[in-house]
């Protein structure tokens, strides 16, 4: 139990995907000018995260991971299908974006539009396919560490979208300077937002 | 006064539009109107005026930090006669602070207020007061042997990019002085932190006493010293290693009382960022496991520059929570998370400053989380009836 609350809090706050790693920046940048929208994106991108990391984990160990077929047969333990991998974790992806968006569209038409092309761009979200790939990287030892991871993860890029959303909400009508308006300033306030992360770098759990 | 005044109303043409000095209304503008009040009233429309303006706002905070800047140089001078363990009177302890801090201050100043002029003059605004508080702010949050040219770096840094970008005084997210510090302590990690840094001349080490550390408190703590650690009227008074202005948890209380008795810092922030580290201190204290986490919780409170952020920084009305609800969990979250990471991350001897940087980033949402409750609770009372 104390392991997973670790992995939580290391996911949302220590490698958060936006500040630490900076990864799923396209949707994060685009979508962050209404809190609203913003916390609609993120709500879809935990839930993406959540699914897809323990089902890309149980597909890299018992399938592509050398030696995870042996489950199937002693024979097959020389075998290494990981170069397999990207292309496996973007189907379970992409399959779980499509699901995703079927559901926004009936439950929220609102959300659906205001979200637009971003919400099939879920699929090729680095942060995701990133969470993926993190998981091989960090060898979680069971399923519930690797939803947990994936959940968490989900989570920070919620925090992050959210956080700058209504940061941006707020400097709507301050006097910035023209050339920077618009993704300029949201630029420099990642940047910003980035430095005060930074309060989280080096806690060992 | 007479003079002074007949003499800019002379000069004053050349400063306006069309006369040969044109360039330089900008500075012109700040010095008549740091001088005398400006004769431009409000000339349309109804209008209320109190008394308060920005001026009188940022003078009021100058002045609540008069008591800790004070203690904060002949702090410098105490220390560093102890360090080289010679007598010395207090007068004297003063005036080898005073030269300490005055170049700092004046560096603080100077590349500050040349920047706003230079943004007030192309964008066409005047030079507000913004600066004048930061720019006191800046030296009392540095060790006072900070190299000069890092010092005025990091103004640049924080007066562009942490807020004339935004559009300038008001609009900034993240408060400018903190900025300047984490540019300060992310960009010359070896100016800021360490033990030799936070008394005047130790770093030559040119006549220093043998069994002397210069150490602050905290740096002991994270070594489980904490039987060496100086006792609790000394931290509260304040006579130990430790940046400019943060060191004296009394100097900062009075600056507190006049904060909250003109209203300019708002008491809910300050008392909840105390409640907060409190709390954070009481929970570290029952899950100790070192000790660090073992000190007393009333003595986070009086060590580094907890009571410096919680009563000068965090309270800035700009970068943080407008909401009064949020004010409380803004200020709240300030003191669990100053004493978390000051305790828990080994990385950083220090949290203050970053978990307010932090709660600045997050002040938004919080209101505007607060205000979608208000707009939600009121809607149902209207349409109840």
């Amino acid at each position: 139990m104390e392991n997973l609350i670790n992995i939580f809090v290391k996911s949302v706050f220590i490698d958060n995907m936006v500040f630490a790693y900076f990864l799923g920046m396209c949707s994060y940048l685009a979508v962050s000018k209404t809190v609203k929208t913003s916390v609609g994106l993120g709500f879809a991108v935990v839930f993406v995260l959540t699914i897809t990391v323990p089902v890309n984990y149980l597909i890299h160990n018992f399938l592509l991971k050398e030696g995870a077929l042996v489950w199937l047969n002693e024979s097959l333990g020389d075998v290494n299908l990981s170069f397999l991998s990207f292309i496996m974790f973007i189907a379970v992806i992409a399959s779980m974006v499509q699901l995703v968006e079927m559901i926004v569209e009936k439950f929220s038409p609102t959300l659906y539009a205001s979200l637009g092309i971003f919400l099939p761009l879920i699929a090729v979200n680095c942060a995701i396919l990133g969470g993926s790939l993190f998981m091989v990287e960090r060898e979680y030892a069971n399923i519930g560490e690797a939803t947990v991871f994936g959940f968490g993860s989900g989570v920070g890029f919620l925090l992050a979208i959210a956080g700058i959303a209504a940061i941006r909400e707020k400097i709507q009508y301050s006097n910035v300077p023209a050339p920077l308006r618009g993704l300029g300033i949201t630029f420099i306030i990642t940047g910003l937002m980035g430095i005060a992360f930074m309060s989280f770098m080096g806690i060992k759990l | 006064m007479k003079a002074l005044r007949k003499q800019i109303d002379k000069i004053k043409p050349h400063f306006e539009k069309g006369g040969k000095l044109e360039k330089l209304h900008s500075l012109f503008d700040a010095i008549e109107v740091l001088i005398f009040v400006p004769d431009r009233v409000t000339s349309r429309g109804s209008h209320i005026r109190d008394g308060v303006d920005m001026k009188r706002v940022m003078i009021t905070v100058w002045i609540a930090l008069i008591p800790a800047m004070l203690f904060g140089i002949y702090n410098i001078g105490l220390q560093y006669y102890q360090s080289i363990n010679v007598e010395a009177g207090f007068w004297e302890m003063v005036w080898f602070g005073f030269l300490k801090f005055l170049p700092l201050l004046l560096v603080s100043y100077i590349v500050g207020l040349g920047i706003e002029i230079i943004f007030a003059q192309i964008r066409g605004h005047e030079v507000n007061e913004g600066y004048f508080v930061t720019g006191l702010l800046i030296p009392l949050i540095v060790p006072v042997d900070v190299p000069l040219w890092q010092l005025a770096l990091a103004v640049v840094f924080a007066v562009i990019i942490g807020k004339e970008v935004f559009g300038g005084t008001g609009m900034n997210i993240l408060n400018p002085a903190l900025v300047a510090r984490a540019f300060l302590f992310f960009s010359y990690p070896k100016w800021m932190s360490g033990d030799k840094v936070w008394i005047a001349n130790l770093v030559n080490g040119e006549g220093v006493a043998d069994t002397f550390s210069g150490a602050t408190p905290l740096a002991q703590a994270a070594l489980y010293e904490t039987d060496s650690m100086p006792s609790v009227m000394n931290m509260f008074l304040g006579t130990i290693p430790g940046s400019v202005g943060e060191t004296s948890t009394a100097a900062i209380l009075i600056g507190a009382l006049i904060l909250i008795y003109t209203g300019v810092g708002s008491w809910k922030i300050i008392v909840s960022a105390f409640a907060g580290g409190l709390g954070m201190g009481l929970l570290l204290n029952a899950f100790a496991v070192n000790p660090f986490m073992e000190i007393p919780a009333y003595q986070h409170l009086i060590m580094g520059g907890f009571a410096f952020g919680a009563v000068f920084m965090a309270t800035d009305p700009v970068s943080g929570s407008q909401t009064e609800t949020g004010k409380w969990i803004y200020g709240f979250m300030i003191g669990v998370l100053s004493i978390l990471i000051r305790v828990l991350n080994p990385a950083f001897p220090e949290g203050v400053f970053l978990a307010i940087l932090f709660m600045n980033v997050f002040a938004p949402l919080i209101d505007y989380y607060i205000i979608q409750a208000n707009i939600r609770r009121r809607l149902k009372r209207a349409t109840s009836n």
